[in-house]
């Protein structure tokens, strides 16, 4: 990746919209190059200066009134909630520091770098959606009882297992050699599909991976990020939609993701 | 200006009466406000920063809705939120072409005046500290204000609105890789404007 490139997808990686890959190739160069990573901290700024602003505006309680009066069910229904009189929001809190540093007026940006760039990986809103209910399920997981339906940490016994309960036959992997020691599945529920859940275990963290089939018709999706402090990544391969949810951190949760793929294709050829 | 005042209250007044005649479905209206009016700060906010006036904004946003309520029947989406902003869009497009073939344009450069906020705001902050806040909070509108449309649109729903980088390329009707450049840019231009406020070149 060059600077060109990454001064775009910056903009996305600082937004969550860019999917796992392309974030840590992002990630990557922005490590290694000390233009991008002070463009990252001068853009971040920005926004955290916009955030603390306060520049949404709250309509007028007037105009309210007068939207509300237009439409029928108003007079029809006279009872109903009175307008809300919105008042400013809060008084904004910019720290000037934030925007000391800076990075080149005027920033050549490509469109058609842009544009050839971004369609391809930028996520799904539909991926938010199921990325909050991974987080619901793998918290439905840690009550008690409800870790797993199969226990074990023999993958010859946990495969099986999901014969017949599925339409699909997620790859059972262990990865106890890995640090991550595979102690059983389950069935649970993504989405609305019923799909595989793969408990591992790291130390005293618990990681759930689900595994379902991937809708077809649809690009390859991915991606990387925290719902309510866990750490949530997804992907798609031969067929199948994966998601890794853990409180561990990020760079173990790739760690294991890497480890898990890695096993997945034992034959690496080049 | 007359002029301008009469035909936004005509348009507006037939819009109403239009929907009280077609409108004979209470539970549509209903199901209308129910889906509608949560997200009105989201359209006027959107309005505020296009039209760059109060009175302007609020036109459109009332021009937006009783649009939304006609064509209600119509709407499919999953989300009522961009396809409000993108009627609201279209509303402040057509005032704006509607302007410029008058003669004479309305000079519009100084209509972003900043509003004192009350004095019960920040008490415990000293009167420095507060006037730099304030200062600070009124260059980052002023400079907003100033980008070119397409790039303050582009951060108005980024970053004010908090559209996904697909709604706003729904909203906006363009090919999300466009709307990521434009966002991109939309940020450089506003970090060198404020560098040029912070440290004007001798
Ligand atoms: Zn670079």
């Amino acid at each position: 990746m060059n600077c060109s490139e990454a001064d775009v997808l910056i903009n996305a990686l600082l937004d969550g919209e860019l999917d796992a890959g392309h974030a840590s190739d992002v990630e990557a160069h922005v490590a290694s190059c000390h233009d991008c990573a002070d463009k990252l901290a001068s853009l971040r700024a920005v926004r955290v200066a916009m955030a603390s602003a306060g520049l949404k505006e709250m309509a007028p309680a007037a105009l309210r009134d007068r939207i509300e009066r237009a439409l029928p069910a108003a007079s029809a229904s006279p009872a109903g909630a009175p307008a809300s009189i919105a008042r400013r929001a809060a008084p904004w809190r910019l720290n000037r520091r934030v925007f000391a540093g800076g990075f080149a007026v005027g920033t050549a940006l490509s469109a058609a770098v842009a544009a050839t760039l971004l369609v391809a990986v930028v996520r799904d809103d539909r991926d938010q959606k199921i990325a909050s209910e991974v987080v619901s399920a793998h918290l439905r997981s840690l009550q008690p009882g409800h870790l797993t339906d199969v226990e074990t940490s023999d993958q010859h016994t946990v495969k099986p297992w999901f014969n017949g309960k599925l339409d699909v036959a997620p790859p059972v992997i262990d990865l106890t050699a890995e640090g991550f020691t595979l102690i059983g599945g389950r069935l649970d529920d993504i989405d609305g599909e019923t799909a595989a859940a793969l408990v591992y275990r790291r130390r005293h963290h618990v990681i759930n991976l689900f595994v379902a089939r991937h809708p077809g018709g649809e690009h390859a999706r991915g991606g990387s990020e925290i719902h309510h402090g866990f750490n949530v990544r997804h992907w798609t391969d031969g067929g199948l939609d994966f998601w890794a949810v853990s409180d561990i951190n990020a760079g173990e949760l790739d760690e294991f993701c890497k480890k898990f793929t890695a096993a997945a294709h034992p034959a690496p050829s080049s | 200006m007359l002029d301008r005042t009469q035909q936004i209250s005509a348009a507006s007044w037939k819009a109403e009466r239009d929907i009280m005649s077609a409108d004979a479905d209470p539970d549509r209206a209903r199901r209308f406000r129910d889906a509608a009016l949560p997200h009105l700060d989201d359209v006027y906010t959107l309005a505020h920063y296009l039209m760059r006036n109060q009175a302007d904004a609020e036109d459109a946003v009332q021009e937006c809705y009783l649009r939304a309520l006609r064509h209600f029947d119509s709407y499919r989406g999953p989300e009522i939120k961009p396809w409000l902003l993108a009627i609201l869009r279209n509303v402040c497009k057509t005032e704006f072409a509607r302007q410029s073939e008058r003669p004479v344009a309305i000079e519009r450069s100084d209509d972003h005046a900043p509003v004192e906020p009350p004095a019960w705001q920040e008490a415990q902050s000293s009167p420095e500290v507060e006037l730099l806040r304030r200062h600070d909070a009124e260059t980052i509108r002023r400079l907003i204000a100033a980008l070119p449309p397409q790039f303050r649109e582009a951060i108005v729903l980024r970053d004010i609105n908090n559209l996904s980088y697909r709604q706003i390329a729904e909203v906006a009707d363009l090919p999300v890789g466009t709307v990521m450049s434009r966002l991109a840019r939309a940020r450089s231009m506003l970090r060198a404007a404020w560098n040029a406020e912070e440290e004007p070149k001798p």
